[in-house]
């Protein structure tokens, strides 16, 4: 049987690790900086996280080029899965990716703009390699919840099973689920979105967004059904270590991986 | 000790090179077969799709040198792909021919009760007294992505793993042969002790090597 896995994440803009409250931050300066990348991943790497991974916030070519260094500077030191994402929309995208140290290239946007990418990206590198990224909000006035991109600020109008179905069709080989409603806010995961689409596809599915402590993640993989948690906010101000988290989980008889 | 890395064009060769390095190994990346004929030590490594995996190893012209190298019993670590390219074929693609070194085959998976591939952190249950797997503890967690596994009868020290129902082989041990299912290059701790055990494994033998021909 698998362990349940933790997976801090670290966004970068320009080279530093940051957490805004919400989405739409980023563009309006509002981004609080939490520290050196490379030195909050081998922190991570020490508390025993199973994977990290690292989005690419500013999506610019200067960015891309500072990720491309920072993954290549942690590949060296950590030994662990690390996914990458950020502004992916090309196989050139994931080709540079892949070549800088990543484990797996995660795809958002670009899957919406172009599916096919989608299982290009996996017939060429295989699904394990192919994370598909949704950032989803609860639909205003009806049930169900949507897909949204470009950081949040725009509505696909896409269902978010009906994407999560597709995105497992096309080839990925993992679903990232952030819940926007609770990013940042450490109020919990989406236990709902996460169990609705944990039962819709048969790849693993990570939880994302709201995480406020260790009781949040053991709900979202039980109730919620989830293989894996990730959260930054609660590593990144060092209210809990990953090995608190794992020590609470264990307790709560939930496989975990513990060092 | 000197390592040759087989790069095949299929795999990650970054990391297995960094990690690797990180456990002692003095790595030289051969993606020629030349490269690699009078290596020492070989690591094999391969990840993803099986049969465009074993085709690019088909392919690259490795097979002979990688054949000869297990044969003379030089010290050998397949990983993931590189394990399952040891058994005589695949379910997957029945028409290549796998290298045959060891009586088996590579299956899939079954679907429905375990998601396909298996990707995560799985335990080891160490069998026999494997010496690529000193001192790691009988439960011991290590990553695995894989959608394939090998199946052999014969009883050959290493470890079985449980997943979608089977019990299957993760690692095997057998003097210079080694192989294993998991990626130690993404195992953390346990995963870098597995590759310096290779590293002092390979040491004994070519050391004894050394001296049995100093005999002769």
């Amino acid at each position: 049987m698998l362990a349940k896995r933790i997976i801090p994440c670290l966004d970068v803009h320009n080279g530093r690790t940051t957490r805004g409250q919400q989405f739409g931050k980023a563009e309006k300066g509002e981004l609080s900086d939490v520290g050196d990348p490379i030195e909050l991943a081998i922190r991570y790497n020490d508390q025993g996280a199973d994977e990290m991974v690292f989005y690419d916030i500013t999506a610019t070519s200067e960015g891309r080029k500072s990720m491309v260094s920072l993954i290549t500077q942690v590949a060296e030191q950590c030994f662990m899965p690390l996914t990458v994402g950020g502004g992916v929309n090309t196989l050139e995208d994931f080709r540079t990716l892949f070549l800088a140290g990543a484990d797996k290239v995660s795809i958002n946007s670009g899957a919406v703009k172009n599916p096919q990418i989608v299982r290009e990206a996996s017939n060429h590198y295989g699904s394990q390699a192919i994370v598909f990224s949704i950032d989803a909000k609860h639909r205003q006035g009806a049930n169900g919840w949507e897909v949204f991109v470009a950081g949040g600020r725009k509505n696909t109008g896409l269902d978010l099973i009906e994407w999560a179905v597709r995105g497992q069709e096309l080839g990925a080989g993992e679903i990232v689920l952030n819940s926007m409603d609770g990013d940042g806010m450490n109020t919990g995961y989406d236990l709902e979105a996460t169990k609705a689409v944990a039962r819709a596809v048969d790849i693993p599915v990570i939880a994302s967004g709201g995480a406020g402590g260790p009781k949040h993640m053991a709900d979202v993989l039980t109730l919620g059904e989830a293989d894996a948690a990730l959260a930054a906010g609660i590593f990144h101000r060092s209210e809990y270590t990953v090995g608190q988290v794992k020590g609470y989980l264990a307790n709560e008889g939930i496989l975990v991986r513990k060092i | 000790m000197d390592v040759a890395l087989i790069d095949y064009g299929a795999s990650n060769l970054h990391s297995v090179a960094k990690a690797l390095e990180h456990a002692g190994f003095n790595v030289s990346i051969a993606n020629r077969p030349e490269q690699a004929q009078n290596a020492p030590t070989m690591v094999l490594p391969g990840q993803g799709h099986f049969g465009q995996v074993m085709s690019a190893f088909l392919a690259s012209g490795f097979e002979t040198v990688v054949r000869n190298h297990i044969q003379a019993q030089k010290p050998f670590l397949g990983i993931c792909v590189g394990l399952q390219l040891l058994m005589e074929r695949s379910e997957e693609a029945p028409d290549i021919p796998g290298l045959g070194i060891i009586k088996g085959e590579t299956l899939r998976f079954p679907e429905g009760k375990d998601s396909v591939p298996q990707m995560g952190w799985n335990q080891l249950e160490l069998v026999g007294n494997p010496p690529l797997l000193k001192n790691i503890p009988q439960g011991s967690f290590v990553y695995y992505c894989n959608s394939y596994y090998v199946s052999f009868d014969e009883d050959l020290p290493g470890a079985k793993t449980q997943y979608a129902g089977i019990s299957f082989k993760s690692a095997i041990s057998k003097g210079a042969l080694n192989a294993t299912q998991f990626h130690p290059e993404k195992s953390q701790t346990i995963g870098l002790t597995i590759l310096k055990n290779f590293r002092d494994l390979s040491e004994d033998l070519i050391q004894s090597e050394k001296a049995r021909v100093s005999l002769a």
